[in-house]
């Protein structure tokens, strides 16, 4: 089974997210990762989410997504013309003996360090999901003391989504 | 003009045409009776005896007549109590709007006295639900709850009124009735598929359920099963949409339905699918079901298409509209071969036998209904009395077989029969048929009744235990019947005098039909009990997942 970008547009209503979560779970679909993100319309928030799940049961979370009275427009995202970026804030154990050993990996990957204490830094790393992964991998040699990764916002390439009217 | 919010609710009311709303009042709703009670030459309120059956009430008002059922109460318990008739409106795509009252705006979130969040709590179980924050907002959105409430697929629609709304002032501009337009788009190509699809069958079977009812479309239907003359059978949301004398209409499928209709479904080349879901109660097994047909769906829901059963062939669209679409493509056909099957296994079908010693249900509701007549509504609760009612009643017309088919709400039949009554006028013969299971649950109404002297009938089938379950007991338990035998005493006659209406109490036909009689033309509301053996069974039946070839006669 595939991972399938979803998204939605709302009206930004508070509530919506509750009205989703209620949806999906009284349907029992599972969800990867879902996000809600402002646009450019103060009217309309975005939600990405990502599920994995055959064709079946994804089009069943389109449709019913798609009955709620505040979802505006919902499809899928074609990942061969979208844009999946995530953000990743990462605490690691640093002492003086790994510091540049955690620098050296970080610059690599492009990681910024966005704050440095005597025992600990912070990373800052935006990518695609694969990047974050294959950065995370890097770091399992290390005590990770805490972490938080947004999951996905996404946007297809290119002029004007044909689904934004 | 400036109104209060109250008299703006009440005027969005009437501006939407509702002439009766059902409720029960209380401290968070106070200014809203009082706007009620100013128009009450215009609007009739009608107090039940519990939340719940107004919410019921609600619900039989908009199943017998097509309109929104508009249901009134207030916070916290009142708006809780509710939530069982939001569910079944819900299950079933009746078109309702519930209003609930709830505490002012500055007491929300504080667990305040009677407060619940009641659009939390209801998310689930309505199309959409509302919390309405400001007096310049109500309009608007009981407005939009009449609209969403009618369109596409109906349902239920929650607005939450905080107490401080309904006193604020603003200025109020009425506005005509929301206009719902009958959804006219439909794919053209996929309807053409259909009836080419339709042309080639071979042994076609129409199987239809409530959308044929809620979109009007019976007449287009009964066209469409003249014209190819195609077999029909229908699910317990669509008793009464198609006439009994009519061979072709071949009566209810499913898990209680016959025989001869399951078989059809598992022998036919060609499904047709018309406002209908594939339930676990008629596609018992979705893997087995229907699985030498091509199967067409139509459906005004997309998401219903393919959601429990995977279909071939599918329209998206009002059900009248796409039915007509169809119409001129569809070319005259007889299928012979086919009927001949049909009434092969008609002739071994399932027949209950009829008894002279004790009262069976077949034989009170064949009496029943030629009492009743050709012109009466049915209401049941849910249990052994609801399937014998729909396999034995005839003469039902359209939009009068009154159930809780999806979520099978024991106690719905009391308020939604006196709703539907409420709706239909006092002259309507209006029977309720229910258990003694269910009837304990609600029949407290019969207060109701009594006060607003709404003469329904109500046909209470006692066979002491809850009928139902004891069957599944009986076949998969080894007879434990676990708490479904609870030795009650209730005495129907007295207690049916001590709301202050009558009750008979009955062992035979002839008793019934006196008793039935009299009731009628007393244009009163009666209960007549009659008592009938613990072990009756509802027959046929497919154990649930089950398929025809696991089909029990006796």
């Amino acid at each position: 089974m595939n991972k399938q970008v979803i998204s939605v547009l709302v009206d930004n209503h508070s509530g919506v997210l509750t009205r989703i979560s209620s949806l999906f779970g009284r349907r029992g679909f599972n969800i990867d990762s879902l996000t809600v993100s402002a646009t450019n319309d103060p009217s309309v928030s975005r939600i990405t989410i990502v599920v994995h799940d055959d064709a079946k049961v994804l089009q069943q979370i389109v449709l019913q997504t798609a009955r709620l009275e505040e979802t505006r427009h919902i499809f899928v995202l074609d990942p061969a013309v979208s844009l999946f970026r995530e953000l990743l804030l990462l605490k690691v154990e640093a002492t003086q003996a790994n510091r540049s050993e955690l620098r050296e990996i970080g610059s690599i990957y492009k990681a910024k360090i966005i704050d440095l204490s005597p025992e600990s830094l912070v990373f800052e790393l935006t990518g695609e999901p694969d990047k974050i992964d294959a950065f995370l991998k890097m770091m399992e040699g290390f005590t990770i003391l805490e972490m938080c990764r947004t999951g996905i916002t996404a946007l297809e390439r290119g002029g004007a989504s044909e689904h934004l009217l | 003009m400036k109104l209060s919010g109250a008299d703006i609710f009440v005027q969005v009311l009437l501006e939407q045409g509702v002439d009766t709303l059902f409720g029960y009042p209380g401290g968070a709703v106070l200014n809203l009776y009082d706007a009620l009670y100013k128009a009450s030459d215009k609007i009739t309120h009608i107090m039940t005896a519990h939340e719940q059956g107004a919410a019921h009430a609600a619900d039989g008002y908009a199943r017998a007549t097509g309109r929104t059922g508009v249901v009134l109460a207030t916070s916290g318990p009142g708006a809780t109590n509710l939530v069982t008739g939001i569910a079944t409106a819900y299950m079933d795509s009746i078109p309702m709007v519930a209003i609930t009252g709830n505490v002012g705006n500055s007491l929300i979130g504080k667990d305040s006295f009677q407060e619940v969040y009641i659009t939390g709590i209801t998310m689930p179980i309505t199309k959409h639900n509302f919390v309405v924050r400001r007096v310049e907002d109500l309009a608007h959105i009981l407005r939009e709850a009449f609209r969403i409430a009618q369109t596409g697929r109906k349902g239920p629609v929650l607005v939450d009124i905080p107490k401080d709304v309904t006193g604020a002032m603003t200025e109020y501009t009425p506005a005509p009735p929301v206009e719902i337009p009958v959804r006219q788009d439909y794919d053209q190509a996929a309807v053409l598929h259909a009836a080419q699809i339709i042309n080639s069958a071979q042994r076609p079977l129409i199987y239809f359920g409530g959308g044929v009812r809620s979109a009007g479309a019976g007449e287009a239907l009964r066209q469409l099963v003249q014209k190819a003359q195609i077999p029909a059978t229908y699910t317990l949301m669509a008793a009464g949409v198609l006439d009994y004398g009519d061979p072709l209409n071949l009566g209810l499928l499913g898990m209680h339905g016959s025989y001869t209709t399951n078989k059809a479904a598992s022998k036919a080349d060609v499904l047709i699918a018309v406002g209908t879901r594939f339930s676990d109660r008629v596609a018992l097994d979705p893997g087995t079901f229907a699985q030498e047909a091509t199967i067409i769906q139509f459906d005004i829901d997309a998401s219903e298409i393919g959601k429990n059963v995977e279909v071939d062939c599918s329209v998206v669209g009002d059900a009248k509209v796409v039915l007509e679409a169809l119409l001129p493509h569809i070319q005259p056909a007889v299928h012979p071969e086919w009927m001949r099957q049909l009434q092969s296994w008609q002739s071994i079908d399932y027949r209950p036998k009829d008894h002279t010693d004790r009262l069976t249900p077949h034989q009170v509701i064949g009496a029943a209904c030629e009492l009743a007549g050709p012109d009466a509504v049915y209401v049941t609760d849910v249990g052994q009395h609801q399937m014998w009612a729909c396999q034995y009643i005839r003469h039902v017309k359209d939009r009068a077989f009154l159930t809780s088919g999806g979520l099978g709400t024991m106690g719905f039949g009391y308020g939604a029969a006196l709703g539907a009554q409420a709706a239909l006028g006092r002259d309507q013969t209006v029977v309720m048929m229910t258990g003694d299971g269910s009837f304990h649950m609600n029949l407290n109404e019969a207060c109701t009744a009594v006060s607003y002297d709404l003469p329904v009938i109500t046909i209470i089938f006692n066979n002491q235990v809850l009928g139902m379950v004891r069957q599944w007991q009986t076949a998969f338990y080894g007879k434990r019947y676990s708490s479904t035998d609870p030795h009650r005493k209730t005495d129907y006659v007295k207690l049916a005098e001590g709301f202050g209406l009558k009750g008979y109490h009955c062992e035979t036909v002839e008793e019934f039909r006196a008793a039935f009689a009299e009731a009628l033309a007393s244009k009163k509301p009666a209960w007549i009990e009659c008592r009938i053996d613990k072990d009756e069974k509802v027959l046929p039946m497919i154990p649930a997942a089950g398929n025809v070839d696991d089909i029990m006669m006796s």
